[in-house]
C-alpha cells in the first residue's frame, strides 16, 4: 500500500516535470531546430540589440538590461523597465559570457538577435549545451526587421503585437520603396556616416551599421571592395567621396565639425546637411543594430527627400515612441528630441530651459 | 644579456669613417620617399601641381584652394607625423635597447605604451573630445613610466635594472587589464570600435596643429639622448664598469629613461599604439652601424622615420578605406624579427 502510493506520488511528479518540458520546435533564422516550452516567461537577451527587441515585443518576459540604462536614457523607458538589473552580455563585440549570471536569471529562453553568421551559431549551439536553455538566433539586418518580430512573437506567443509591429514597419519600408521608385540610384544623395569623435569611423557599403543609408534611399560613399564592418577614413578620402549629407551620433564630432576648416570644404558642411541623431532611449540610426532604426529611417527618408516626406517628425516620434517603447513622451519630452534631431543635445538645452 | 663585450669593436677608429656616410644618404633616402608620399594619396595631385603648391608656399601666399587644403593641412602633415612618429619610437628603442643591454626590449617595456593607451580608452570611454583623449594619453603614459619608476627606485636590489624592468611588466600588465576592464563596460556600439581603432593606431585624423605640439616635446627628450651618447655607450657596460670609469649609473638610467619616455608618449598620444618599429628598427641600424650610441641613434631614427613612412603611405593608399597602421607594422615586423632571430646573435653584440 505504502509502496502503491509512492508510485503515484512518483508518477505525478514525473508529469508535472514533464509538462513545461513538453513545448513544441522552432526554427531560427540559422535554420536551427530549436524546442523551447510553451510558456516562456523569462528571457535572457545576449546583447543589446536582443535587448531592444525584446523591450519592444514583450517587455514583461525580460531578465534585465546588457547595460544600465543612463540617465539621459532612463525617462524614454517606460518606468517599470528602467530598474531591471543589469545582466552583461553574452555575445557581441568584447562578449562578457558569464554563464553562472545567465543561469540565475532563471531564463526559459535565450534570444540573440544580430549576425546569424558560423560563429554566433556555434557559440549559441556551445551555450545551449553548457547551459541547457534554448537558445534562438534572430536575423538582425534591417531588411529582416519584419520577420524577426514576427519569428519571436510565435516563440513567445505574442503574436498580435508581433504583426501589429511587423506592419507598421512594413508600411514605413513601402512607404519609402514607394517614393524611391522614382528616384534612380545614381540621383540619389550621397551620405557619409560619421562615428568616433574624430567622425573618421564609418561602416562600408553591407555592413549592418550603414544599411540604414541605403534604406532611406542614399548612397554610402565609403565603399570598399574587400573590407568590410567598420573601418577607418582618412580626412583625404572624405573630401575625395565629398558627401553631400553627414550624419552621426557623435557629439563631440557634431560640435567639431561645424568650426573645422579641414571639414568646411566639404559638401555637407557647406551646405549644412550635418545631422546630428537622438540616441535616447536607443540610437535612431545605429548603436545598437536593432528595431529602433525603424524611427530613424524615416527621420533619414525626411532628411534625404524634404519635398517626398513631408511627415510631421513631432507625430511620428510620438506614435513610434508609444507603439514601440511603451512611453506617453510629455511635450518637454518631444521637445527634447526634435530640438536633438536638429543638432541640440539635451546637454545643451538645458541650460536654455532653466 | 651581453656581459662583458665591448660594444665598441675593434679598430672601430679606422671604420669610423665610412659610417659617415650611411645617415648622409639614409637622410636623402627619407627626403625621396617623402616626396614619393606628398604625391600619392585619394585626391589625386599631379606633380605639377604639388610643385606649383611648394612654390606658392615658399614664395609665402596664402593657400588657397583644395589642393592646398589636401595638400597642406592633411597629407604634408600626415608625412611629418609619420617620419616624427617613427624617428621617435626608433630612437626610444635605441636608446632603452642599449640602456637593458638587451635586444629583445621595445620602448613599452615600461609600460609607456600600455599607459597611454589606457589614458586614451579612458578618455573615449568618458567620451571626451579628441584633444582631451590625446592629453588623457600622454598624461597616463608619463604617469605609468613615473610609477614604474618610483617603485624600482623603493626597491633597493643589487639588480637595479632587473627591479626595474619586473616593475614596468607588472605596472604594464596592470594598465592592460584596466584596458580589458574599460573595453568591456564601454558601450559596444559606439566606443569600443574606437578604442580598438585607437589601439591599433593610425595616423588618418593627424592634423597640423598636432604635429607641432608634439615636435618640441620630442625635441626636448631628443637632446639628452644626443647630448649623453658617450656616456650611455658606457652605460651598456654594466653598471660596476661605468662606475670604474666615472659614470654614475643610476642617475644616467634616470635621464635616459626619462628622454624616452617623454618621446614616446608624445608621439603615440597622437598616432596610438605603434608596436614592432621601437623593437625592430634599432635591430636593423645595429647591423648596418654596430652597436655604438652615438652611430645607432641617428641611423636608427632615419630608419624609423623612412619605415614608418612607408607603411603609413600604404595605410592610406592599399585600400579604399584605412588599413591600421598597427596590423601592418606587425604583419611586416614579425616575420622579420623571425628572420633576425634565426640569424642568431650576430650583428647586434
Amino acid at each position: 500500500m505504502a509502496r502503491g502510493r509512492h508510485y503515484i506520488v512518483l508518477a505525478l511528479a514525473l508529469l508535472v516535470a514533464a509538462t513545461p518540458g513538453e513545448g513544441h520546435t522552432v526554427t531560427d533564422s540559422a535554420g536551427r531546430k530549436i524546442d523551447v516550452p510553451d510558456r516562456i516567461e523569462r528571457v535572457f537577451a545576449a546583447g543589446p540589440p536582443a535587448s531592444i527587441l525584446l523591450y519592444i515585443l514583450a517587455p514583461d518576459r525580460m531578465t534585465g538590461w546588457p547595460n544600465p540604462p543612463t540617465a539621459e536614457e532612463r525617462p524614454f523607458i517606460a518606468e517599470r523597465y528602467r530598474d531591471l538589473p543589469a545582466l552583461g552580455r553574452l555575445t557581441g563585440r568584447g562578449g562578457t559570457a558569464n554563464l553562472e549570471v545567465v543561469l540565475k536569471a532563471k531564463p526559459d529562453l535565450i534570444l540573440d538577435f544580430g549576425s546569424v553568421r558560423d560563429t554566433y551559431v556555434s557559440l549559441a549551439d556551445n551555450v545551449q549545451e553548457q547551459t541547457k536553455v534554448p537558445y534562438i538566433l534572430v536575423d538582425g539586418r534591417l531588411e529582416a526587421t519584419p520577420a524577426a518580430l514576427r519569428l519571436l512573437g510565435n516563440v513567445l506567443d505574442h503574436g498580435q503585437r508581433a504583426e501589429q509591429l511587423a506592419s507598421y514597419v512594413e508600411a514605413t519600408f513601402a512607404e519609402i520603396d514607394a517614393a524611391l521608385a522614382a528616384i534612380p540610384v545614381d540621383r540619389r544623395p550621397r551620405v557619409y556616416l560619421a562615428r568616433g569623435p574624430d567622425g573618421l569611423e564609418t561602416g562600408v557599403v553591407g555592413s549592418i551599421n550603414t544599411e540604414i543609408i541605403e534604406r532611406a534611399g542614399g548612397r554610402n560613399v565609403a565603399e570598399a571592395a574587400g573590407q568590410r564592418g567598420l573601418v577607418r577614413a582618412s580626412m583625404e578620402q572624405v573630401i575625395v567621396a565629398d558627401p553631400a549629407i553627414i550624419i552621426t551620433w557623435d557629439r563631440n564630432f557634431f560640435e567639431r565639425v561645424a568650426k573645422d576648416p579641414l571639414w568646411a570644404g566639404i559638401r555637407a558642411v557647406r551646405e549644412g546637411r550635418v545631422y546630428l541623431a537622438p540616441t535616447a532611449p536607443f540610437g535612431w540610426i545605429d548603436r545598437p543594430p536593432s528595431v529602433n532604426r525603424v524611427i530613424g529611417l524615416k527621420w533619414l527618408a525626411g532628411l534625404f527627400y524634404p519635398d517626398r516626406f513631408p511627415e510631421n517628425l513631432r507625430e511620428t516620434t510620438r506614435t513610434f515612441y508609444r507603439l514601440f517603447y511603451h512611453v506617453e513622451l510629455t511635450e518637454p519630452q518631444l521637445d527634447t528630441l526634435i530640438a536633438w534631431s536638429k543638432g541640440q543635445t539635451p546637454s545643451q538645452q538645458a541650460p536654455a530651459r532653466r | 644579456m651581453v656581459e662583458g663585450t665591448n660594444p665598441i669593436p675593434a679598430g672601430a677608429r679606422k671604420t669610423l669613417s665610412p659610417y659617415r656616410g650611411i645617415p648622409v644618404g639614409l637622410a636623402i633616402l627619407l627626403g625621396f620617399l617623402m616626396l614619393g608620399a606628398a604625391l600619392v594619396g585619394a585626391y589625386p595631385i599631379a606633380p605639377g601641381d604639388l610643385a606649383a603648391a611648394l612654390g606658392r608656399w615658399l614664395a609665402g601666399a596664402t593657400p588657397q584652394g583644395q589642393i592646398d587644403t589636401v595638400l597642406f593641412d592633411i597629407r604634408l602633415p600626415r608625412v611629418l607625423a609619420a617620419v616624427l612618429v617613427g624617428a621617435a619610437i626608433a630612437a626610444a628603442g635605441a636608446a632603452y635597447q642599449t640602456l637593458f643591454r638587451n635586444p629583445l626590449v621595445s620602448p613599452d617595456i615600461l609600460g609607456v605604451s600600455t599607459g597611454a593607451g589606457l589614458g586614451a580608452v579612458l578618455g573615449i570611454f568618458l567620451s571626451l573630445p579628441v584633444a582631451g583623449i590625446q592629453l588623457s594619453a600622454f598624461a597616463m603614459g608619463l604617469l605609468t613610466v613615473g610609477l614604474v619608476y618610483a617603485i624600482a627606485s623603493l626597491v633597493h636590489g643589487r639588480e637595479p635594472i632587473l627591479v626595474l624592468v619586473l616593475a614596468g611588466v607588472v605596472v604594464g600588465s596592470l594598465a592592460g587589464a584596466a584596458i580589458s576592464l574599460l573595453k568591456i563596460i564601454a558601450d559596444p556600439y559606439d566606443q569600443l570600435p574606437a578604442i580598438v581603432f585607437w589601439l591599433l593606431g593610425s595616423l588618418s585624423a593627424i592634423r597640423k596643429g598636432e604635429v607641432w605640439a608634439a615636435v618640441p616635446l620630442v625635441l626636448i627628450g631628443l637632446v639628452p639622448l644626443v647630448l649623453l651618447r658617450w656616456r650611455i655607450n658606457v652605460l651598456s657596460l654594466g653598471d660596476e664598469e661605468a662606475r670604474a670609469l666615472g659614470v654614475e649609473a643610476g642617475r644616467l638610467r634616470f635621464f635616459v629613461v626619462a628622454a624616452a619616455t617623454l618621446m614616446t608618449a608624445s608621439v603615440v598620444a597622437i598616432s596610438g599604439v605603434i608596436g614592432w618599429v621601437g623593437l625592430v628598427i634599432p635591430h636593423i641600424a645595429r647591423m648596418i652601424v654596430g652597436p655604438s650610441f652615438d652611430r645607432l641613434l641617428p641611423t636608427a631614427m632615419l630608419l624609423g622615420a623612412s619605415y614608418l613612412l612607408v607603411v603609413d603611405t600604404l595605410a592610406r593608399t592599399m585600400a579604399r578605406m584605412e588599413v591600421p597602421i598597427g596590423i601592418l607594422t606587425a604583419i611586416i615586423g614579425a616575420p622579420f624579427f623571425l628572420w633576425l632571430l634565426a640569424r642568431g646573435r650576430e650583428g647586434w653584440s
